[in-house]
């Protein structure tokens, strides 16, 4: 089925016309198509077409699961299985992803096309380490498969690549064996970023998944109110009997004014969430616990009709202060920053132009306005400064010299992908805007 | 549960035999693509359908092929309990309008055929004390409506039809279910503009799953359809002939 659609990413600007190609069957939908979209999770341009009007395969549809065995931990499935349903098989079996991103609403292919990390990457590394193999649609129509042992330049160049280097219609993983369906989670409110940060590290050497927030609204983060949160998963002496049950998401349906994500309340929420995040040691659900903001479906729509636009960089941790000097510029900005998440990365992911790099990450969430591509670029010189990078997942507004800038590694994966799309068939609007790529 | 599907490649027929699959269920499926029907069995065993998921050819176009796939299904399922009929085709008015060699192809999978298929399978239940036939029909088919006129005048004889099979053949055992759906967001509706109360497939898929548990012989999904559909059947012809859904 084609149809002409209005496409966003998750930050619900720009808005862009496509021809979308959805099937049941990946093959015919990525038949002709320059990019591939799964459940539009990317905030920014990622998943949106290089020009008005060009086509875009979805795999929404294309969900099933090819093969599971469950003894050995293995799972095929096409690209469009998205995690939620994987949980919900993956769990009561006593199997889980081996790592999972901030919401559940993403498909395989998504998670491959960004190379997620979770609250496990300083343990665990990104979900590409965990690939065993894909099955792609190169840019000349012909379908590769690829694993560390086939075509492992193509593997490790699609690993991270943001679907650029091919469609990728079919994913098979290593899935992790879990004691219980239930994480034990431990909360402490901590004040001050350095602190905050010097915690997070500390609990990241004995615990799986640690993760930080801080108050993005604080003028000053030397005073800011954090809260770090530590889970694994639990024994099954402390876990509850009973499967942990997904919630149902509450739905919007309709734009937030834009008041509502002004600094004064998101200072009050922040206040209220810090004080309300103490709580003792416990057992909690996953989806709890890995996908908060799922609760809400279309929590996007808080940011009103101007959109929201995210944020999120990584820092080397062998720079002291590299941390500070992003908030610093938040804060010189006077931008009320709704989520501010900190996370310290273990290792570098596997892929060609993984985002993940030992360090320090911060995920900032701001409305979007005037100022948004002002902001972008002073948070970038200082990225680039600190010798990080942005992740691409969530970009919209980097400008190409500061990509460049990043990415030492850029001019090698180029190479590997023009050898296997020399007519440069597929591209998104990212790859036009930072690969000058043809529109 | 034994039960045989045609449609379970997509959506609402993919999404019902999934969570017949999550019982435990013993399935058997009918289609026209061996690669999609393949890989629907793999994805149904991977959610608890029992091992192995068979299939066989079978297209609501050739009626010719009913009688060898039932026949199949009954001995891969050692006698099946459940018949469900999801497969259909979709076009919108215009089209209909303006390509008769599509709309006699949807007339004949719609109407036609579907009745053929539903005579073959229930002719099979009966012969061994009675079942449970599903068939999805539609909302089109509650009143004509000027965008659903070829359509929904399909969807009007197949609900028709199901109506008198469970008036004469409830007796004798034999538990139909008539499933209209109203606009639910599968492949089948891709691109066309969404309207309100849009069902998804899984909800929509819940909802039948519990109307087969019942026997209930008409499921409206979305549920709030059946006071749209009430309210429909009230309408007087003046007005519907002057609004334009």
């Amino acid at each position: 089925m084609t149809a002409e659609e209005q496409l966003a990413g998750w930050g619900r600007r720009p808005v862009v016309t496509a021809v979308v190609q959805t099937s049941a069957n990946l093959e015919e939908a990525t038949d002709g198509a320059s990019a591939t979209r799964g459940l539009g999770r990317a905030y920014g341009d990622a998943a949106l077409p290089r020009c008005a009007g060009a086509v875009i395969a979805c795999t929404r549809l294309g969900d099933r699961v090819l093969h599971l065995d469950p003894a050995a931990g293995v799972l095929r499935a096409e690209a469009g299985l998205s995690l939620a349903r994987l949980d919900a098989l993956a769990l009561p079996r006593g199997l889980a992803c081996p790592v999972v991103p901030g919401t559940e609403q993403v498909t395989l292919g998504g998670m491959v096309a960004a190379d997620i990390h979770g609250k496990n990457q300083h343990t665990a590394g990104c979900f590409g380490d965990h690939l065993r193999a894909l099955r792609l649609r190169v840019g000349d129509g012909r379908i590769v498969d690829v694993s560390p042992r086939e075509e492992p330049e193509l593997f490790r160049a699609t690993i991270g690549a943001m679907g650029l280097t091919g469609h990728i219609l079919e994913v098979e993983l290593s899935l992790e064996r879990v004691p219980s369906p239930w994480i034990w989670q431990e909360v402490d409110a901590v004040r001050g970023l350095e602190p905050l940060l010097e915690r997070l590290r500390e609990a990241s050497r004995s615990w799986p998944f640690t993760v930080a927030w801080i108050d993005g609204v604080a003028r000053d983060p030397a005073g800011a109110r954090g809260v770090l949160f530590r889970g694994r998963w639990a024994t099954r002496g402390e876990a509850p009997a009973a499967l942990p049950l997904p919630r149902r998401p509450i739905c919007i349906g309709r734009d937030a004014p834009d008041w509502l994500l002004g600094r004064s309340l998101v200072g009050a929420f922040n206040r209220v969430y810090a004080w309300a995040s103490r709580r003792r040691p416990s057992p909690v659900s996953p989806w709890r616990f890995f996908f908060p903001l799922d609760a809400i479906a279309d929590w996007n729509r808080l940011y009103g009709r101007r959109g929201l636009l995210q944020y999120q960089c990584v820092v080397p941790s062998d720079r002291g202060g590299a941390a500070r000097r992003v908030l610093d510029t938040v804060a010189r900005f006077g931008e009320p920053s709704f989520l501010s998440v900190l996370k310290d990365f273990g290792r570098h992911g596997l892929g060609a132009i993984s985002f993940a790099m030992p360090g320090t990450t911060l995920a900032l969430d701001f409305p979007h306005g005037p100022r948004a591509q002002a902001l972008v670029d002073a948070l970038n010189e200082v990225v680039v400064a600190e010798g990080g990078r942005v992740y691409l997942a969530k970009d919209l507004l980097t400008r190409a010299e500061h990509f460049r800038a990043m990415e030492p590694r850029l001019d090698a994966w180029l190479a590997v992908r023009r050898k296997w799309d020399p007519e440069g068939r597929i591209a998104t609007a990212l790859s036009v805007r930072l690969l000058g790529d043809a529109a | 549960m034994k039960v045989v599907v045609l449609g379970a490649t997509g959506g609402i027929g993919r999404a019902l035999s999934r969570r017949m699959a999550a019982r435990g269920a013993r399935m058997f499926l009918l289609g026209r693509d061996p690669y999609g029907l393949a890989a629907s069995g793999k994805d149904l065993e991977a959610h608890g359908a029992r091992v192995p998921v068979g299939s066989a050819s079978c297209d609501l176009l050739q009626p010719e092929t009913f009688a060898t796939a039932l026949e199949r299904a009954d001995s891969d399922l050692d006698g099946f309990d459940t018949v469900v009929l999801t497969a259909a085709l979709f076009a919108t008015q215009q089209r209909l309008e303006a390509e008769p060699a599509l709309l006699h192809r949807l007339l004949l999978a719609d109407f036609a055929h579907a009745v053929e298929f539903c005579e073959e399978a229930r002719r099979r239940l009966l012969a061994r004390g009675g079942g449970t036939l599903c068939v999805v029909s539609s909302v089109a088919g509650e009143r004509a409506r000027k965008p659903v006129v070829l359509y929904g005048a399909a969807k009007a004889g197949l609900t028709h039809y199901l109506e008198g099979l469970d008036h004469r053949f409830r007796g004798a055992g034999l538990r139909t279910v008539c499933v209209k759906p109203g606009f639910v967001r599968t492949a089948m509706t891709a691109g066309l503009p969404v309207p309100p109360f849009a069902g998804d497939p899984d909800r929509v898929a819940q909802t039948v799953l519990a109307a087969i548990d019942r026997g209930q012989p008409v499921v409206y999904a979305p549920p709030i359809w059946r006071w749209i559909g009430a309210a429909l059947r009230a309408l007087p012809r003046a007005v519907l002939r002057r609004v334009e859904f």
